[in-house]
Parts: structure tokens; C-alpha cells; sequence
């Protein structure tokens, strides 16, 4: 972990920015059931980042192994592969500076072409897929790219509504440099028409911030008579300069 | 009109769901072969520096109900307050120390365990020492964005009393609900409400 080095320019040591709470979906959210009895109703304490926050783990590309960012075949039996449409999704993490961030450690899960989980609490009746296993993960390189090859997830219905419907997508964790960038996202496909119905997705107040959270379908990065490609930046808090800002020696 | 900063803005946070395990704890879930072991799962190793320790955490909704579907990380300093961490200025951490574990609760009981070691005493911006404390981030179906507090220790209640974060709770009676609670057999027991009159704080950092 930390004994690598990020392979980047010089190392930053600033707190991040403050998170804009009015962006993100508010803790209660009363359209996805579930966040009623999940959710903090006291004022959240705000606090600048201590070294607590501002530090963070790293990971190596040591951690990975050779199909991580092949969910096709990473769990497919040898000489087969995962059924469904195949696509590459590729993109940058960056922050809100727009600057590349390097080194950053993204996992992903997401369910089968049908719509289904491999997971002992799933109930969906579509079928298993036994090529499937559903996660993968990679590392950005030293420009903040990533991509990774998969295929592409069926909707499912989900108990909330009587008829509601996820739209396909891909769940995201990422870790930037700092612990106060940690985030969990999900990428939705452009086009699908279950977007705007979903009470997952509207949660989060703004259509703009929603719009974020929506691959392009990219046909000059689409492999001929191969995979379709969709394009899909993240974005982490930006990063303060430490310039000017009254430090200990040492510290 | 004056100058546009072009800033980006975050990528808004979603739940993890109920199936974060299938990403994050593949071989938790029943997912074997794809990864050697679950990242996190050990923090320690026979060589690790400092006072071991176990914490236990369970993680409550607003009706009393441990959560069986969160998933939880921590993140601390190593015995001698430092970070395992490229950005960790003031030293090199011990080498056998990660400071970072992620479990999953237990689907039938809600607890979830860290062995860990128990982290020194960190700098604050002014030169303060802050408490020893261990970073709790929650994510789990049903909540939207990561839930971000901290563990201190019992047994440290002068350091606690004088800590910079402990010290700017408004209602000095939620300060008890970051401090863990030690178990007969020495282990840490912390529990996290979600809401409640027993609601835990959480931190907007
Ligand atoms: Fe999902």
C-alpha cells in the first residue's frame, strides 16, 4: 500500500474540497424506501480534513491480477465467457480541478445480461449465467485512465414500488489519494429509458449531477465486430494547494 | 461576468445496494477464484508494532435492527500515529500495518470484527494531538452517500477530553456515542445508530 509511490508528478498534501451536500441525494429520500430507516436525521458535523482524512490508501498494481478488468472471463469456465452483449467502458478519474488522478483503485459489480445477481439474497427469477461472476477492478495509470471489458447488464425489477425497475447499470467504488475522496457511484447507459423512472436515481435532486452518471456510447472506441464502447469519467473532490496555509514544521 | 473557475463537480454519490459484497467482498458472498482473498480482510501480520486489538461493530437502523447488508472500512494510524499512506509526510509508517480493513456484516447477526493494532496519537492542523481514533466509513442499501465517523477509545479520556474534533460537539451528551465500549475480554464493542436518541454523529469532512 503506501510504500508504493503514486506514480505521479509531485505529491499533493492539501485538504480537499468541501463536498457539496446539495449536489449529492440527501440522506432521506422517502421514493427509495429503504433510506427512511437508514438515515441519519441529525445536522452532520462539518470539519475541515485533518491528516485522518487527507491521507489515504493506496493500492499497487501488485494487487491485481490478470483478468481483474475482464469480467467476461474472469469467472467464465476455460475456453468460454460470459453471455451478453460484450463492451469495453473506459474513461478518466479525475478532480474537480480537472486534474488526472493516478493510482486510483476502481471496483465494479454489477448483474448478468438478464438482470441478475450472482447473490444468495437475489430473488429476480431471470437465470444465472454460470460464465458470470459479476466484479472486476482495475487501476488508473498515470493520466487517471482506466477501462475495463464486460458485458453489458440486463434492468431488474426491485421491491420498492410494486413495478419498479433499476436501468442497467455498473456499481463503482473508487478510492482517490485521500480517505475524504472515498465514493460509490453507479453508471447508467446512454439511452435507456428506465433512468428517469427509477427512485434510486432520483434521489438525486439535480438532473445535471443524474447526467453525470451516464456513459456515451463512444463508436470511435467501439471495436469492430468485437465490443461497443461507452465512455464513463468520475469525478473526486478537488484538492486544496497547501500554499499559504499556516502548517507545523514537520508536518 | 468575470473569469469562469472551471471547476468540475464530484460525481454524485449512489447507494452501494444490497449486493456491494458481489464488488467488494467477492469471497465473503461465495465468490471464489476471481480474487486470491477480499481486499481489507487482514490489516495485521506476526510482525506488526503496537498493542493488538479486536472491534467489534454493528451498525443499527431507527427501528433497533442491526444492518446484515452494510459494509463497513476503517481507516487509522499505525501505534506510532502514522499513515500508511504516499501522502503520510512525517515518517514512514510500519511496513506491516495496512490501517485500512473493509468487512461486510455478518448476514445473520450484523456484527462485523477488525483485528487491528491501536492507532498513536495524530497531529491536528494547530499542533494539537488529536485522541487516538479509528476512521469508520458505512455504506449500505439504503444509504446514499458514505457515512463517515470515527471510533475513540474509553480508556482515554484525558486525551478525549481535550481532542479537536471531541471538543466541537455542540451536545456534549453525543459526544459517548464515538467512544466504543470495552468488553469484559478486553475487545472493543461499537455500536453505530443510524437514527435514534442514540443517533451516532457523522461527520460532513
Ligand atoms: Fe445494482
Amino acid at each position: 500500500m503506501g510504500a508504493e509511490r503514486l506514480p505521479n508528478h509531485k505529491l499533493e498534501t492539501g485538504a480537499f474540497f468541501q463536498r457539496d451536500r446539495a449536489w449529492h441525494a440527501p440522506a432521506l429520500t422517502p421514493g427509495y424506501k429503504t433510506s427512511v430507516l437508514r438515515s441519519p436525521q441529525k445536522a452532520l458535523l462539518s470539519l475541515d480534513n485533518s491528516l485522518s482524512e487527507i491521507n489515504g490508501p493506496v493500492f499497487g498494481h501488485h494487487v491485481l491480477g490478470e483478468l481483474d478488468n475482464d469480467l467476461i472471463h474472469n469467472f467464465a469456465r476455460a475456453g468460454e465467457s460470459a453471455v451478453g452483449p460484450r463492451i469495453v467502458v473506459y474513461g478518466r478519474v479525475l478532480d474537480e480541478r480537472g486534474k488526472g488522478v493516478s493510482g486510483a483503485l476502481l471496483e465494479f459489480w454489477q448483474a448478468n445480461a438478464g438482470g441478475r445477481y450472482r447473490h444468495k439474497k437475489e430473488g429476480y427469477l431471470a437465470a444465472l449465467d454460470p460464465n458470470f461472476g459479476g466484479c472486476g477492478r482495475t487501476i488508473t495509470d498515470e493520466e487517471g485512465n482506466y477501462a475495463f471489458r464486460t458485458i453489458k447488464p440486463g434492468p431488474y425489477p426491485w421491491p420498492n414500488g410494486v413495478n419498479d425497475w433499476r436501468p442497467a447499470h455498473i456499481h463503482f467504488s473508487v478510492f482517490g489519494h485521500g480517505f475524504a475522496q472515498r465514493l460509490i457511484t453507479q453508471m447508467y447507459f446512454e439511452g435507456d429509458p428506465l433512468i428517469w423512472r427509477c427512485p434510486i436515481v432520483n434521489t438525486i435532486p439535480d438532473k445535471a449531477a443524474v447526467e453525470t452518471l451516464i456513459a456515451t456510447l463512444d463508436m470511435q472506441a467501439t471495436i469492430p465486430m468485437d465490443a461497443c464502447a461507452y465512455k464513463f469519467d468520475i469525478v473526486l473532490r478537488g484538492r486544496r494547494s497547501s500554499l499559504f496555509e499556516n502548517r507545523l514544521e514537520g508536518n | 461576468m468575470a473569469q469562469p473557475l472551471d471547476r468540475l463537480k464530484e460525481s454524485p454519490s449512489q447507494t452501494a445496494g444490497p449486493y456491494v459484497h458481489i464488488g467488494l467482498t467477492p469471497n465473503f458472498c461465495g465468490i471464489e477464484g476471481v480474487y486470491a482473498e477480499d481486499l481489507g480482510a487482514s490489516m495485521v501480520n506476526d510482525r506488526t508494532r503496537g498493542e493488538r486489538i479486536t472491534v467489534h461493530a454493528r451498525i443499527f437502523d431507527g427501528t433497533g435492527t442491526p444492518l446484515r447488508d452494510a459494509l463497513v472500512e476503517i481507516w487509522q494510524a499505525d501505534a506510532e500515529g502514522l499513515y500508511n499512506s504516499p501522502t503520510e509526510m512525517r515518517g514512514t509508517s510500519d511496513p506491516n500495518f495496512t490501517g485500512w480493513g473493509r468487512k461486510a456484516t455478518d448476514m445473520e447477526s450484523g456484527e462485523c470484527v477488525f483485528d487491528t493494532v491501536k492507532p498513536g496519537r495524530v497531529p491536528f492542523k494547530d499542533g494539537r494531538r488529536m485522541a487516538p481514533h479509528i476512521t469508520f466509513w458505512i455504506v449500505a442499501r439504503g444509504i446514499n452517500i458514505g457515512l463517515h465517523t470515527r471510533m475513540y477509545f474509553p480508556e482515554e479520556e484525558k486525551a478525549n477530553a481535550e481532542d479537536p474534533i471531541l471538543t466541537r460537539i455542540e451536545h456534549k451528551a453525543r459526544v459517548s456515542t464515538l467512544i466504543a465500549e470495552r468488553a469484559d475480554d478486553g475487545t472493543y464493542v461499537f455500536d453505530i445508530h443510524l437514527q435514534g436518541e442514540k443517533e451516532t454523529v457523522f461527520f460532513d469532512i
